[in-house]
């Protein structure tokens, strides 16, 4: 089925207006220089034939099907690599370019199984499509000749299937995997009648270097690459253009469907993150949605040593409401909380915050962008007045520079990385600051100009060294800075950072980078033209994650590089909708669009609104409720879509105290591991079952469209309405738009946002108002946010948390391509063949050391646990340094993390505790312990009839 | 540099004389195909172990290298007999009996210490039938001439 809205026009669009007309056909047509007669044609609506050319492809005119005739010109040349030019006169339909089309046509078909009725692309196929438009009615060769037809298929990869007999080696596949994806892992094997598409050296696809992105699975003509689930299910027969659920980067995707199944999702073309491009989790990783762990019935227990019993939502409603206020009245109104999830919709995250701010009547309401972003918008805030990033993703492509920190997009972000790639292989260069060799320090036609290895923790001593290299370097950019930001700040910012103990000399020491190198990375931070700066949870996720932020906005400022397309400073945003979660107010201290709940205007108004006394004061943060619920003060949690019990640092921590609550509501698609703990279960409702809006990290809203109707009868929205109403508190939604358009009507920056504006553009970045009624792709232009940018002093403090003999090595976390941080979703699907476990990843020298062999079990251990798991040896991790991911709960990596946390924003200090590690043979005995917890704790109870 | 043509003895892959043929020809522009013909002249053949070895020297993909090395015969991809005779098939050799002369040949060395190959036209169409005896161009050739000059 042709995605959406889809027309290709067979070759890319070229930048610029229109400046060449010529005539296709006898009609008019005026394009921009560069464009392809194919292309010209299209645009004039006519359509060329054509099999080897697509528009997310540059042309490649080997299929010899788009030939044309040029009045004046001999031959006939390919319309798709023909360039138009102004005058032109061109035919593309006459009886010798007939004749032709049809001989090439034959030629194809005589190599080609004649099995159209039985072929998984029956009905979707471009092969078929133009056999039909030539009218091809035989095939003079015959189809005894020598052929391809028989051999084997590639099933190696568990989406998508390989089957060469069908393959008219057109190349797309191979040129998507280069152009699109930038992996470079499909080539045709041989030459001439031998040809063939192979993955890598002739392997199979799951071995290959191929990362299962779908790209060569959308760009391909034919049945040769194919999904399986189409091979098994057939055509889909409808679509519901919709919004990825996985990472920040928020594709856009088609869900075709049959019924009430969903057959496939494509991306969308003209998803505006996303640009027709996807991941292996967006693409393939959706079948977690009717897994068969999913709980669809509402749930209660009078204890957490009771099993589950299955109840009505009434009565799961009802409890819940009753519990809450039982444990107000008793424990006072501040005993209860909320936390929001940034893998909810806005809308859903405004409603649980606006429950626990109206209907519970305090602000203990937290979100997990407290655990990954929260330093982010408190950092960007201060330096330039708004809580995100400053650019689309587009801008990328105008980086002259770019400086990724703390971030590992190839694997996390994996589709703007695609498009960061691209951009480098067109020249511009790279610096990598992370302790770990990521990908992208040197990868097939990617490789960085600097990698600054630094120890983990020493962010900001890094980034005051290269402050320093600038300051002193006369490399700041004087005019921007006076005429943008605060005098008095940058003075005293420049004479900070010009201090000695800060250069890269002082700094090697501490950071372990060479200072010659930080030198040479700040210059060309600084010299390259347009520089900007990508960055992780490897900035944020520090005891001074804030701090860095700050240091990032102070670099960026003082070379000018804010304000235009190409520079910038660019959160990468773990979640779906980490920025999102935050700017509805999710946070204890703030209402939505980031204003201060101590705010008597604002407060007003939102009193006004909702009809009832807000509380002056900011309440809990998610680490606070923990303690207060060990403190006894703490006794009734609303937890909305966020394992806490496995994502929260010191998992032990976080177990006591949710152990200690007495009415803990987990609403989820599964019974995770919070809801070991939890007395109430409400069944959400996955992004597929849903209407709402998601922001990914570029600031843009996209539609989340419901496709199925939800498997417990309730979307999570409509959940939160009915306890906020079980509550005492009246809230009366028809439709999502209803609330985002009291979103709207509340927050300034939102203001021009509604669910139709949406559906006219498909997405809109905020801020979105009458100032900028389409959106704002880029901020900052002209002038900051807050007036004048804001140089902050960024001091660099150490960590409390330090290596020792017991504890000499330093462990940093991280995620992987296939898996999606706690696993909940990409752990239930197919992508376990990727990533089944989680490992260490630990030193060649440090593994010798301790007798350890690559695949041994090893036990990690900190001062607040231990937990057996695999380990890798490899030289990706400097010596002194072990890395593993948390992407299973059998391995709980954060019962080794401290509580350790940001100075400003609390955000744990995930990515530096200092471990031992050393061979084994056992599970640790929290491994053994909570793994019989689980097992009890997730029993229910037979219907009671 | 390398002889056109010339097959040495095969010698036993060694990956670490790989990499420093392949180093020692990174920097030239569009060094792959010198860094093979090295590999191949040097071994007489590319292994497929040879393979990632370029890869990662070039910062290429082990499918792109793949693709080049399977897209020249003249690469070889396992170790040559002691003789190779590559007997030319195109239009004028044609003409002059290169087909028969193609089947006498192959019936002739099966098995044996001669590997007889097609290659389309070698230049010296004004003798055919032509071909080339281990890396040396002859003409006028019949089957004796041929097993005659491989032998020696």
């Amino acid at each position: 089925m042709a995605a959406l809205l889809d027309c290709d026009m067979g070759t890319p669009a070229r930048p610029g207006t229109a400046g060449v007309t010529l005539e296709i056909d006898g009609m008019a047509v005026t394009v921009p220089q560069g464009t392809s007669l194919m292309r010209a044609a299209a645009l004039a609506g006519v359509k060329v034939p054509k099999l080897c050319a697509t528009d997310s492809l540059e042309a490649f005119g080997s299929c010899r099907l788009c030939l044309v005739e040029i009045e004046g010109r001999r031959g006939t040349p390919a319309s798709c690599t023909t360039p138009a030019e102004p005058g032109m006169k061109v035919s593309t339909q006459t009886d010798k370019l007939a004749k032709l089309r049809r001989g090439v046509m034959e030629l194809y078909i005589s190599d080609h199984p004649l099995d159209c009725l039985t072929c998984a692309a029956n009905g979707d196929c471009e092969l078929q499509d133009m056999a039909g438009a030539v009218g091809l009615r035989d095939v003079r060769y015959g189809y005894a000749g020598e052929n391809h037809l028989g051999q084997a298929k590639d099933e190696s990869n568990p989406y998508f299937t390989f089957d060469p007999s069908k393959c008219i080696l057109c190349s797309r596949c191979v040129r998507a995997c280069e152009e699109t994806q930038g992996t470079f892992a499909l080539t045709i094997d041989g030459r001439g009648f031998g040809s063939k598409i192979a993955a890598g050296m002739n392997e199979n696809f799951l071995s290959s270097e191929c990362v299962s992105c779908g790209a060569c699975v959308q760009a391909c003509p034919t049945a040769t690459l194919i999904e399986k689930n189409v091979v098994e299910m057939g055509q889909p027969e409808r679509e519901v253009l919709t919004t990825c659920a996985y990472c920040g980067v928020g594709c856009t995707f088609v869900a075709e469907l049959q019924g009430d199944r969903v057959v496939r999702m494509t991306p969308h073309k003209d998803g505006k993150a996303n640009r027709g491009h996807s991941c292996v989790k967006g693409r393939f990783a959706w079948g977690y949605a009717t897994h068969k762990d999913r709980v669809t019935k509402p749930m209660i227990r009078a204890s957490i040593a009771d099993p589950w019993r299955e109840v009505s939502w009434e009565e799961a409603i009802g409890h819940a409401a009753s519990e809450f206020r039982r444990i107000q009245g008793k424990y006072g109104r501040g005993a209860v909380g909320g936390i929001t999830s940034s893998r909810c919709t806005n809308e859903e995250t405004y409603l649980v915050q606006k429950l626990v701010r109206a209907a519970f009547g305090n602000n203990n309401t937290d979100t997990c962008a407290r655990v990954c972003h929260s330093p982010t918008g408190y950092g960007l805030k201060t330096a330039f007045g708004t809580s995100a990033g400053t650019q689309d993703f587009d801008s990328v492509m105008q980086a002259d520079l770019v400086l990724v920190i703390g971030a590992n997009p190839t694997d996390a972000h994996p589709v703007f990385a695609s498009r960061m790639k691209r951009r480098l292989r067109e020249g511009a260069r790279l610096i990598v600051a992370d302790p770990r060799r990521i990908d992208l320090v040197r990868m097939p036609h990617v490789e960085a100009a600097h990698h600054l290895q630094l120890l983990p923790g020493t962010n900001v001593a890094l980034i005051d060294a290269m402050a320093h290299v600038i300051a002193t370097e006369s490399l700041i950019d004087e005019d921007f800075v006076a005429e943008r930001c605060e005098t008095a700040d940058f003075q005293s910012w420049r004479a900070f950072v010009s201090k000695p103990e800060n250069s890269p000399e002082a700094m090697e020491r501490i950071t372990g980078v060479p200072a010659a190198e930080v030198r040479a990375a700040a210059r060309l931070y600084a010299t390259a033209g347009n520089a900007a700066i990508y960055y992780g949870l490897g900035v944020t996720e520090h005891s001074q994650g804030t701090t860095m932020v700050m240091g990032m906005a102070n670099l960026a400022m003082a070379t000018g590089n804010l304000g235009r397309p190409g520079v910038g400073v660019n959160p990468l945003r773990g979640q779906n909708n980490v920025q999102g979660a935050c700017d509805m107010g999710s946070f204890p201290h703030e209402f939505t669009g980031y204003r201060h709940v101590s705010d008597g205007p604002v407060r007003a108004m939102f009193e006004a609104a909702w009809g009832v006394a807000l509380d002056a004061e900011p309440g809990l943060r998610i680490p606070n409720m923990f303690d207060a619920a060990l403190d006894g003060s703490f006794k009734g949690l609303y937890v909305q879509g966020e394992d806490i019990a496995q994502s929260d640092p010191n998992i032990k921590h976080v177990s006591a105290a949710l152990a200690a609550m007495e009415c803990v509501v987990v609403q989820d698609l599964f019974l995770n591991e919070t809801a070991a703990y939890a007395h109430v279960f409400l069944p959400g409702a996955s992004f597929l079952e849903k209407d709402g809006t998601f922001t990914n990290a570029e600031r843009r809203i996209s539609r989340v469209r419901r496709a199925v109707k939800p498997l417990s009868g309730l979307a999570d929205w409509e959940a939160t309405m009915a306890l906020s109403n079980a509550l005492g508190y009246p809230m009366h939604y028809n439709h999502p738009s209803e609330i985002m358009d009291e979103i709207a009507r509340l927050t300034p920056g939102f203001a021009g946002v509604s669910y139709d504006l949406l559906d006219r553009a498909g997405s809109v970045q905020w801020p979105c108002n009458d100032k900028a009624p389409e959106g704002t792709p880029v901020m900052h232009i002209g002038g900051f946010a807050r007036g004048k940018g804001r140089f902050m002093i960024t001091q660099y403090v150490p960590t409390d948390e330090r290596t020792g003999p017991r504890f000499p090595l330093l462990l940093t976390t991280g995620r992987i391509l296939s898996q999606y941080n706690v696993g909940a979703q990409s752990r239930r699907t197919d992508n376990v063949v990727w990533h089944e476990e989680d490992v260490l990843e630990i030193h060649p020298h440090d593994a010798e050391n301790r007798g350890i062999r690559d695949g041994d079990r090893v036990a990690l251990v900190s001062r607040v646990g231990d937990t057996t798991l695999p380990a890798r040896i490899t030289d990706r991790v400097q010596p002194g340094v072990v890395y593993t991911t948390f992407h299973h709960p059998e391995t709980g990596a954060n019962v080794i993390t401290t509580e350790y946390s940001d100075w400003a924003t609390n955000c744990p200090e995930y990515k530096v505790t200092a471990v031992e590690v050393r061979a084994t043979n056992r599970l640790s005995n929290w491994q053994a312990e909570n793994s019989e917890f689980r097992r009890r704790a997730a029993r229910i109870a037979p219907a009671a009839e | 540099m390398r002889k056109p043509g010339k097959t040495l003895a095969p010698a036993p892959f060694d990956a670490d004389e790989v990499r420093r043929l392949a180093e020692g020809l990174k920097a030239l522009d569009g060094a792959l195909l010198p860094i093979l013909h090295a590999i191949n002249d040097r071994f007489g053949h590319v292994d497929e172990r040879a393979v990632p070895i370029v890869a990662d020297v070039l910062n290429l993909t082990r499918a792109e290298v793949h693709g080049v090395l399977t897209f020249y015969h003249d690469f070889r991809r396992a170790p040559a007999p002691r003789h190779v005779v590559r007997l030319c098939r195109a239009e004028a050799c044609q003409a002059m009996g290169a087909d028969a002369l193609h089947a006498e040949l192959e019936k002739a060395c099966r098995g044996g210490p001669v590997l007889v190959e097609a290659v389309y036209c070698l230049g010296n169409c004004a003798l055919s039938p032509a071909a080339l005896i281990d890396g040396k161009l002859y003409g006028r050739l019949d089957v004796a001439k041929v097993l005659e000059l491989a032998r020696t």
